[in-house]
């Protein structure tokens, strides 16, 4: 018996598993007819009952947040779906749009049903227009069947280039057409979403997970996964490793099982560390190599399972070179909001390089620590939080190679050793 | 710059949404589909399409980075220079193609064939290192492949994104498409490439 439990991707091998012939051939749009002649609060409950948690990194219970939508308030209510995939590592939504965009459909039609909404919003970030393309076919075919368009209604916004719009409530200001910053909560989108109505956000693979559970019912869904993390996801393993993929597999599968599936780390070499859930999760070693990926197991051990983007790093990476572009990363994405992060990304930028290049000194790693301390649960929202994440945990892991760099005045690796094409010829 | 048709497309752009701002941002890929880049004519006809200030849309067209204030390459290229990329040749690639086309980030080449920028992650780590153009994907590229990329632009037949359309769209017609209007190019391409199906097919292999 295979390790790995293809649901989402079991069609994908379809050359024209996009289209809404392959979907309808395949069993699709029977799931949203049979949750359409349900009562509302049934579908929700069937959600909660299923144990369906957040995929786009918090690991919230996806029934459980519909269920904050106030019914009978004569407002209107939205749905948004958050598909602005931007976190460094994660690539999971975006093979999944361009391989089958109408199961997320289905999945909106649903969830409207469930919280009553007339209204959904897909937001996708702006860098992958061939799935921009495929999506937007794929509305209009589902209009053109009559998915969509009696009662319910889904629009496609198209981002522009910002991390920070897969903040949630981001998002929310930038769908309104603002800039891109977030707002301070409570109040909570259930309460004050978009336009200020009870609106309910939530991850690409969330709503795409909602068609096979109604179809399947929740104690299918439950004979998947761990206690409290239930069902199958999609990991993504990328980086120096011989076969990078996407592995569908239920929660708690350990990073030594997908290794094995992938043919190992790159040949001939050693696993040096890796992100558990994209770069705003603390760094792991090859001692968590056993450690079970559900949303539980990768805590107690001192990360966040996140969006489950499995970066593996060789010894030839230089952990404080990976480090220092994450910063830059947070630094160049922070939206200027909140002083910690704005002011904090940038000094933490200034002296990474300077450790980088060896002009650095001991001193500066309690520095570093010291301004994460002030980031870290004093930022307006999790982008600061999350840029705190590489620094703390690698110095905790790599404190000596930190050091290597102040004593020997320099990056010790060679940057050409950790690329994919060293024996090519490729310079 | 803006014909009828092209208001009359606006006018359709705001229709989808229930409040009148929400389409500042389809608003601006679409004037950038027409001048290439947001000009200070496609922010005042945005303004008064919305009827919000001038300031407040150059306030959201500056925000984000996928808006130019500035013309670009008929074809942009974005060299993904964020940690994974970077550490397995996104810097080499990157390096390479500054020195090949003689531009640095942001630069244009003189014929206005080819930009270069380098990007953060673009979700596709499972072919790294990646290469965009036009927002396309160009996926486990070398130092090489990425220049005899850039030579093909140049000599007005490039090569074909892995992951996408038969042929590489050009900037404006990409910027219309961001902007929500089908070029009825969806069924180009392949579903996925091998990495996408690496999973599934190991799953049918009983492993």
């Amino acid at each position: 018996m295979s390790k790995l439990t293809p649901v989402l991707s079991a069609h994908w091998d379809e050359k024209d598993s996009f289209t809404i012939d392959a979907y309808t051939r395949n069993g699709g749009y029977k799931a949203s007819a049979k949750a359409l002649a349900m009562d509302p609060d049934a579908v929700i409950q069937l959600v909660k009952d299923s144990g369906l948690r957040g995929r786009g990194g918090a690991g919230f219970p996806t029934g459980m947040k519909w269920g904050f939508i106030p019914q009978g308030d004569n407002k209107e209510h939205y749905l948004v779906v958050n598909a602005d995939e931007s976190e460094p590592g994660t690539c999971k939504d975006t093979p999944l749009l361009m391989a089958n965009p109408h199961v997320l459909i289905e999945g909106c039609i649903i969830a409207c049903h469930a919280i009553r909404a007339k209204h959904a919003f897909i937001y996708i970030r702006g860098e992958v227009t061939h799935v921009v393309r495929r999506l937007n076919q794929a509305i209009e075919d589902a209009y053109k069947a009559g998915h969509l368009g009696k009662g319910i209604d889904l629009v496609l916004h198209v981002g522009a280039g910002a991390y920070i719009c897969g903040e949630e409530t981001a998002l929310l200001d930038s769908l309104e057409g603002f800039r891109g910053q977030p707002r301070l909560r409570p109040p909570f989108p259930a309460i004050a979403g978009l336009y200020a109505r009870p609106t309910v956000v939530n991850n690409v693979e969330s709503i795409a997970s909602v068609p096979a559970i109604i179809a399947n019912g929740a104690d299918w869904y439950q004979k998947y996964g761990t206690e409290k993390s239930k069902g199958m996801t999609l990991y993504s393993l990328s980086g120096h490793v011989n076969n990078p993929g996407q592995f569908e597999a239920p929660l708690g599968i350990t990073l030594r099982e997908i290794l094995d599936l992938a043919g190992g780390v790159r040949t001939g070499h050693k696993l040096k560390f890796w992100t558990p859930g994209g770069s705003s999760t603390p760094l792991f070693t090859d001692e968590h190599l056993d450690t079970p990926l559900d949303y539980e197991g990768v805590a107690a051990a001192g990360s966040m399972l996140g969006t489950k983007a499995l970066q593996i790093f060789d010894e030839t990476t230089c952990v404080v070179r990976a480090v220092l572009r994450w910063t830059e990363f947070y630094k160049h994405e922070s939206c200027g909001k909140c002083t910690p992060c704005r002011e904090g990304t940038w000094w933490l930028v200034q002296i990474l390089r300077d450790l980088e290049n060896g002009s650095g000194s001991e001193e500066d790693l309690a520095k570093l620590l010291d301004l994460c301390d002030n980031i870290m649960g004093r930022s307006f929202c999790a982008l600061g939080d999350g840029a705190t994440s590489p620094i703390t945990s690698s110095i905790k892991y790599f404190r000596d190679e930190y050091i290597a760099h102040v004593t020997g005045k320099g990056c010790p690796f060679d940057p050409v050793a950790s690329t994919l094409f060293t024996s090519a010829g490729a310079k | 710059m803006f014909s009828d048709q092209d208001l009359a497309v606006m006018d359709s752009i705001i229709k989808r949404y229930p409040r009148s701002r929400s389409a500042i941002m389809p608003l601006l890929h679409y004037a950038q589909s027409k001048a290439g880049y947001v000009t200070n004519e496609g922010i005042e006809l945005i303004a008064k399409l919305l009827t919000i200030e001038t300031a407040e849309v150059s306030a959201v067209a500056t925000f984000y980075t996928q808006y130019k204030r500035k013309p670009v390459g008929e074809y942009h290229v974005g060299v993904c220079t964020n940690t994974l990329c970077a550490v397995m040749g996104g810097d080499a690639i990157f390096a390479g193609l500054k020195e090949h086309l003689g531009i640095e980030n942001d630069g244009v080449t003189a014929d206005g064939k080819v930009s270069l920028e380098h990007i953060e992650c673009n979700a596709a780590c499972d072919y790294a290192p990646v290469v965009m153009a036009n927002w396309e994907f160009y996926d486990n590229q070398t130092v090489q492949s990425s220049k005899d990329l850039v030579d093909s632009m140049r000599q007005g037949n490039p090569t074909p994104p892995t992951r996408g359309p038969k042929s590489l769209p050009t900037w404006k017609e990409n910027s219309a498409v961001l902007a929500g209007i089908n070029d009825g190019r969806a069924n180009e391409g392949v579903q996925a490439g091998e990495p996408t199906l690496l999973g599934l097919k190991l799953a049918k292999e009983g492993k």
